[in-house]
């Protein structure tokens, strides 16, 4: 949801064009008074180097925010040409022997390892937008269905409270719960029933971290759901009505198109991080299952390079990781503009 | 919004009623349940929870010991000291960075503005990936500083969309008689528009409080020295990981008066809920309204 909206803005900030009439001047006094903030469109246009000057202290203010993004957002870009280097820690980045694409051997020579983590992180998505991704939809219906509002601001207090907990202590409650000396196993020892191993079982991982994911983030993802649920036309339930419509009818003509542009964008979205499942969640875990059932591509990276040392494969998957992850959002855009959507962006 | 709970609830049925009441019980029991038994177990005394195997659902009486145990010096009282620097100091750098770049992208026409909001949103569309974010790192010296933990991760471009358009919404006639009585850019940024944006400083500087008091994975790659270790990181080792916490470790309390390990274990866990605990009314009464509708219109 934190890309809906810069996404948005960048729609809306297409349409509007920068130099819009009646443009504030900012800068110096001197120069705000001169031109008059109200002229400024009647004012021949200033040259490129004038509102350089006029601004400067705006762009003197942009400066440190924008370096931060300069240096930890896009300098690491450049360092993906270690993807194609034989890199080594100790060795200047400069004097890295280059290598072509031998690094993204695995990807081409299908890998074991690669494969596994391939088709782990595959498989953790599907099941992902099966069972996490229409829990909150069901979710903002039933709440948005509830009488009293103030039952239902409690249950959103309540709800909402897990998405702001870290992984760390989502697992550690998990644990407390779910463990070997936890609630659930304590209560079958103490009725004579066997225990279960939920926590170490390399058949039901994945089945634990969709319940984690649920656990923690379904309260919180209801909430874009409800705004748009209020924003769909009262009068329609209206004419449903008139026209006899029973409550399923309504939700699923009235209520489900009302929402329907919102799902789209999200399952977009979603497919766009197909290649991107829990990271933290999972290393966290890793070692109570094992790798070959808990790799995935971001930990096969980690593992592989930062711990393993082999920084050139990891850098060269990675790479192709972010790569594949752009076509999908772009394709899947595509594929919603010829169903007629308006999807994450316009042409 | 209550026409359209009536549209939909025209004629409730009982029985329906009864099962949503029913269904949110539980959703809610399944969130609170845990947190109670968290509180519980740490306060628990050391017999109640030897005898129901680990995990206190309700206490049977009020022990503070495992609390007196991490507040003793040890691992836990320095950890939370780092997350709070990190916390306190991350966020301030975060609201002054992201606060001033917003502002300059929010006058119209300013120069530079496209590419520099472009340079904004790509960040958010894009993330370069671990292993060249830690060459980055490591390039600029920042392995084992908690500079590490906080720079990286200062600006986030979601932020400064946000602060953003509640500056463009600010009345351009406020700001142009400020300036018409000669107040320069960073004046008029200072004294108008800070102060008139309180609310939505507000809820983003919590939301970047919170990231820093969550962040987990970037102490574990860049912190290698335990003492710089925030509480997440004591709180996978000690309580994920089960590493028994010696009486060395809690700063050198005798070994036979230690709380059992349990409760230690979920006095950690407390002492790093209770921040989330405290802003998340803040938060909670601002993030409904507002700064996230936003985001469903367009």
């Amino acid at each position: 949801m934190a890309r809906t909206d810069a996404i948005n803005s960048l729609q809306t900030d297409r349409t509007t064009p920068s130099d819009s009439a009646g443009a504030t001047g900012s800068g110096p006094p001197g120069a705000a008074v001169q031109n008059g903030a109200g002229l400024r469109s009647a004012a021949k246009p200033l040259s490129w180097w004038a509102r350089a000057r006029r601004d400067k202290i705006l762009l003197l203010m942009a400066l440190p925010g924008l370096v931060l993004l300069l240096v930890f957002h896009y300098l690491p870009l450049l360092g993906n040409l270690i993807a194609f280097q034989e890199y080594l820690p100790f060795v200047p980045f400069g004097r890295s022997a280059w290598v072509g694409l031998d690094n993204f051997a695995v990807i081409f020579n299908g890998d074991q390892e690669f494969l596994n983590a391939l088709k782990n992180t595959l498989l953790i998505t599907l099941v992902q937008v099966i069972f996490v991704f229409p829990a909150p939809i069901a979710l903002a219906l039933l709440l948005n269905s509830l009488l009293s509002e103030r039952i239902k601001r409690i249950v959103q207090s309540v709800l909402y409270l897990p998405h702001f907990l870290s992984w760390v202590i989502v697992i550690a409650i998990f644990q407390q719960i779910l463990g070997g000396s936890g609630l659930i196993n304590n209560f079958l020892r103490s009725h004579g029933m066997g225990t279960i191993d939920f926590l170490g079982n390399p058949d039901g991982f994945i089945a634990l971290l969709t319940s984690q994911v649920i656990w923690k983030d379904t309260g919180w993802g209801t909430i874009l759901f409800l705004a748009a649920l209020t924003q769909i036309d009262p009068g329609l339930y209206e004419a449903a009505r008139v026209d006899g419509a029973s409550r399923w009818r309504q939700l699923w003509h009235v209520t489900v198109p009302g929402i329907r542009g919102l799902i789209i964008l999200l399952l977009i979205l979603r497919l766009g991080d197909s290649l991107t499942v829990g990271f933290e969640q999972i290393i966290l875990q890793q070692n109570l299952v094992g790798r070959p059932a808990s790799e995935v591509l971001d930990t096969y990276v980690y593992n592989n390079g930062v711990l393993a040392g082999q920084w050139g494969v990891s850098a060269a998957v990675g790479l192709v990781k972010g790569l594949v992850a752009v076509v999908l959002v772009v394709g899947a855009n595509k594929i919603a503009h010829i169903f007629g959507e308006a999807g994450v962006y316009q042409k | 919004m209550s026409t359209i709970q009536k549209g939909i609830e025209d004629g409730p049925a009982m029985s329906s009623r009864v099962l949503k009441t029913l269904v949110l019980v539980v959703c809610c029991a399944v969130v609170v349940i845990p947190f109670l038994g968290v509180i519980s177990t740490s306060i628990a005394s050391q017999q109640h929870v030897t005898n129901s195997g680990g995990f206190v659902l309700w206490p049977d009486a009020l022990h503070l010991d495992a609390y007196k145990a991490i507040f003793n010096g040890g691992v836990v009282q320095r950890a939370l000291l780092v997350s709070v620097v990190i916390a306190v100091g991350g966020t301030l750098i975060s609201l002054a960075g992201s606060t001033m770049l917003a502002y300059s992208l929010s006058r119209k026409g300013s120069f530079g503005q496209r590419p520099i909001l472009m340079i904004v949103l790509f960040s958010i569309l894009f993330s370069p990936g671990l292993i060249p974010n830690y060459l980055v790192v490591k390039q600029f010296g920042l392995l084992d500083s908690l500079f590490a933990l906080i720079l990286p991760t200062a600006i986030s471009g979601f932020n400064v969309i946000v602060l953003r358009s509640f500056f463009m919404g600010i009345p351009d006639s406020v700001l142009d008689s400020a300036r018409i009585d000669g107040a320069g850019d960073f004046r008029i940024f200072w004294s108008i528009v800070l102060p008139l944006s309180r609310a939505v400083l507000a809820v983003v500087g919590l939301f970047y409080a919170v990231g820093y008091w969550n962040a987990f994975f970037n102490a574990m790659l860049y912190i290698s020295d335990t003492a710089k270790w925030p509480l997440q990181l004591v709180l996978r080792t000690y309580v994920i990981n089960n590493t028994e916490l010696s009486s060395g470790d809690l700063g050198g309390a005798a070994a036979d008066q230690l709380p059992p390990q349990e409760s230690i274990q979920m006095a950690i866990l407390v002492v790093s809920l209770v921040p989330i605990l405290i802003v998340y009314p803040f938060l909670q009464r601002h993030f409904a309204k507002g700064m996230l509708t936003g985001a469903v219109k367009g």
